[in-house]
């Protein structure tokens, strides 16, 4: 079935990202620009011709790291370390840096001061909110741009930028209605796959990537509705890329309809809209979609965003996803907590140890939630 | 012995003076802002307002040793376990006011919080914003983790409008310029004062600590830009150089020079002092309290206005760590120390990591290293006969190394 080859292509490419983009450097040879967060300008990359994939953190152990960084930091910041350490990451020509949480941004000088690449730190502003940010934000994508054009000795023309920008606008939309064909008939197509899906195409080539999703999302749109009576979940965090997560709360007659991760929503959110400068509308898009903890668009952004979500979804329980140590997503949780409760929504918080690995005590944990309700 | 610095108790009248005022703030017809530790809070002096830091309470809660206790009650909260404790003893004195200070902090009537710390002030602002329904002002600082654009430097000159701005805006009155002019005057003669304070420390025996200098920062970071700052750090300088003068150490028989790095672990300062000064070694000076005059050099006095945005940006805790290790050696030179302590600060994740790349930068200093793994306030991240058993150790190898050196 041409559905089943195009969802397996996306769950290859999952279940070992950096293999996937080993063989796409050695049969194209272009230059592969690793990125830290989704506040990388992934447009700017494409424009020089280099090709951006998301650094995932896939190390299980970490051998390497733990001489640059102390226990009590989160297993993402750890185990992209650890990639780049171990030589994981020696496909990649450079590494983009935006700025993010404190973490991340001590990985950033850990990982200049010891990795030999090309090395981009884009210092964004964090609060969002105010005119003046918002053309700094635009001053520093044209940094980017400066900085990549000299690194990888290109030139970015205009054009080159809007046809990125046309690109990830193609993915992105595509991603977004295949999430919400999702959410109007989860039993479309399974979690996992979803999963697999945001995770593959934070690493594929762009164009491949846009192909295969309109396959995809071809095939289908056009399904009646079916809202199939199991509970409706919503995830909240930074990173879940883990499949098994979705298949322990399939297994409870409750389906993951939505979500706001990294690893989800937060990547693909925003369309760029059609505006004259290229950089200002690739500005625009990172200041205008829902933001990530660790940048300000208000006090109440967070708690507003999460319910107008449960509303257009329809959720019946959410499940907060943190990777331990987190401190941005963490602080938010106390006083969304208290909105649920207000709203009568259960919910529950996990803790990752790793962000990369589901252990028994995460399986029972999220069992005993979707038992309570 | 030196016994107690005589300026201690001057000190200790001063501050109670300035929390009372901030306590009957409304009753004296002034507003209250809390502001971050690293917050531009000369405009707020210019204008009237009581600065009151949140994190300066959080050290006071540290050293009374109320941080566990107030930490574990904000994870009751669904405050993780893991993030900055300073913002947990702020979130649960604000909510029980259990503090060292009666009643706790005053309430704000606004917000000021400048990330050149941290990120986490900002959802520690965040947080207290919604809570007390108050304007907040986010005074944005890029990072320089190797270079400070030209355009952060916009950024920030930008902001120092708009918070100006802000406000006029809050307390319903013009910017008062005239005064701002002198309060930055004061704010940078202070900030010189408070550096020659800590460098009297490199003279042997040095007549101060590391703990001597956090508990005289509090003025600096708290009233800087008003006159009593001034006038206190220069009768504290003169009894230094006094001593100095007189050769009286802080610390019997002074052998050993120490430099710390990060806060300090405010519940345990005299056990340290102590155990420290039981080897003879005193620690002469630290990263931390330097990072209120580290910035001097960008200041015009005359356009202060002007040029503490850029002052505020490069602040120690906003750069890379290679430039962190940078200052560090200067330090080990200037006060000529024969070990560095790291403090590995479960709560400050910008302050602690890159600790060991720090160490790796600083090889070629050829000095013993000790790290402990602790919390600035919370006491339950404190493993006694461990952290004992490690300074005796380091201790030992700096013993050796001095008798290899005299021998050598
Ligand atoms: S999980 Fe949290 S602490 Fe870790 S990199 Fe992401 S935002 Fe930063
Ligand atoms: S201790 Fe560190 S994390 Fe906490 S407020 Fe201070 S600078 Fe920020």
């Amino acid at each position: 079935m041409k559905e089943e080859n195009s969802l397996s292509l996306f769950r290859e490419i999952a279940a070992d990202p950096y293999a996937y983009l080993r063989r796409l450097k050695e049969e194209t040879g272009v230059k592969m620009i690793g990125s830290t967060c989704t506040y990388t300008p992934e447009e700017v990359i494409i424009a020089a011709g280099a090709h951006p994939f998301r650094i995932s953190g896939q190390s299980q152990t970490l051998s390497n790291s733990d001489a640059h960084l102390q226990a009590y930091s989160c297993s993402m910041v750890r185990c992209m370390l650890e990639d780049g350490l171990s030589g994981k990451l020696d496909f990649a020509d450079g590494v983009v840096f935006p700025h993010a949480c404190d973490s991340l941004q001590r990985l950033s000088d850990i990982w200049r001061l010891n990795i030999k690449s090309l090395h981009f730190d884009v210092l964004l502003p964090v609060k969002l909110d105010s005119e003046i940010s918002k053309n700094y934000f635009v001053k520093v994508i044209g940094r980017f741009k400066n900085d990549i054009e000299k690194a990888l000795n290109a030139t970015i023309t205009n054009q080159a930028l809007q046809d990125a920008i046309a690109l990830m606008n193609s993915i992105r939309s595509s991603m977004e209605k295949l999430y919400k064909i999702r959410s109007e008939n989860p039993s479309i197509i399974k979690g996992e796959d979803m999963a697999a899906i945001v995770k593959a195409s934070m690493v594929m080539d762009k164009k491949e990537c846009s192909a295969a999703l309109q396959e995809v999302v071809g095939m289908l749109s056009g399904n009646e509705n079916k809202k199939d009576g199991r509970k409706r979940i919503l995830i909240s965090g930074s990173i879940c890329s883990h499949p098994d997560i979705y298949n322990i709360i399939e297994n409870k007659d409750a389906v993951v309809v939505w979500d706001d991760l990294c690893s989800g929503t937060r990547y693909f959110e925003g369309v760029i809209k059609g505006e004259n400068d290229a950089l200002e509308a690739i500005a625009h898009r990172f200041t205008e979609r829902y933001v990530c903890p660790a940048k300000h668009l208000g006090v109440e952004f967070q708690m507003a965003n999460m319910k107008k979500i449960i509303k257009e979804h329809n959720i019946d329980a959410v499940l907060f996803i943190f990777v331990k140590f987190c401190e941005p997503f963490s602080f938010d949780y106390p006083d969304m907590k208290n909105e649920l409760q207000k709203m009568k929504i259960p919910f529950l918080m996990v803790e990752m140890d790793q962000h990369n690995h589901v252990d028994e005590q995460l399986h029972t944990r999220i069992d005993t939630l979707l038992e309570i309700m | 012995m030196a016994g107690r610095l005589k300026a201690t108790k001057k000190m200790k009248r001063i501050m109670r003076n300035y929390y009372m005022e901030a306590k009957y703030s409304k009753y004296l017809g002034k507003k209250v802002a809390w502001i971050t530790s690293g917050g531009p809070v000369e405009p707020l002096i210019a204008m009237g307002v009581i600065p009151v830091y949140p994190e300066n309470h959080g050290a006071m809660i540290g050293a009374s040793k109320m941080g566990g206790r107030l930490s574990e009650y904000a994870e009751g909260l669904g405050y993780s376990q893991d993030v900055c404790s300073y913002v947990k003893d702020d979130i649960t004195s604000s909510i029980t006011k259990e503090s060292p200070i009666k009643g706790g902090l005053p309430e704000p009537d606004m917000l000021i919080c400048s990330n050149n710390i941290c990120g986490t002030v900002l959802k520690w602002y965040e947080i207290q914003a919604r809570k007390f329904n108050v304007p907040l002002f986010i005074y944005d600082t890029p990072f320089v983790h190797t270079e400070f654009t030209d355009e952060a430097r916009d950024y920030v000159n930008e902001q120092t409008k708009e918070y100006i701005r802000f406000l006029e805006k809050t307390l319903g009155k013009k910017f008062n310029y005239k005064k701002m002019n002198l309060v930055g005057k004061r704010s940078l003669h202070a900030m010189k004062l408070w550096k020659e304070v800590l460098n009297t420390a490199a003279h042997k025996p040095s007549p101060m600590t590391a703990f001597d200098a956090f508990f005289h920062l509090a003025l600096i970071v708290t009233l800087r830009g008003k006159k009593i700052v001034i006038t206190y750090y220069q009768s504290l300088l003169k009894e230094l150089q006094e001593r100095n003068k007189q050769n009286i150490g802080a610390v019997d028989n002074e052998k050993y020079r120490l430099l710390w790095d990060n806060l300090p672990i405010w519940f345990r300062m005299r056990w340290l002092s102590e155990k420290f000064a039981s080897h003879n070694a005193a620690l002469v000076a630290d990263t931390y309290t330097q990072a209120w005059c580290g910035v001097i050099d960008y200041i015009d006095e005359n356009d202060f206005l002007g040029t503490m945005g850029e002052a505020y940006t490069r602040i120690h805790l906003n750069v890379g760590v290679d430039q962190m290790a940078d200052t560090i050696k200067g330090f080990i030179l200037q006060y000529d120390v024969d070990g560095l302590v790291m403090h590995s600060n479960r709560s400050c994740k910008p302050y602690s990591f890159g600790q060991y790349d720090i160490q790796n930068l600083i090889k070629e200093m050829d000095i013993p290293v000790l790290m402990i793994e602790s919390d600035m306030t919370d006491d339950r991240k404190f493993a006694e006969s461990q952290v004992e058993a490690r300074i005796d150790a380091f201790m030992e190898v700096i013993k050796q190394k001095r008798k290899e050196k005299s021998e050598g």
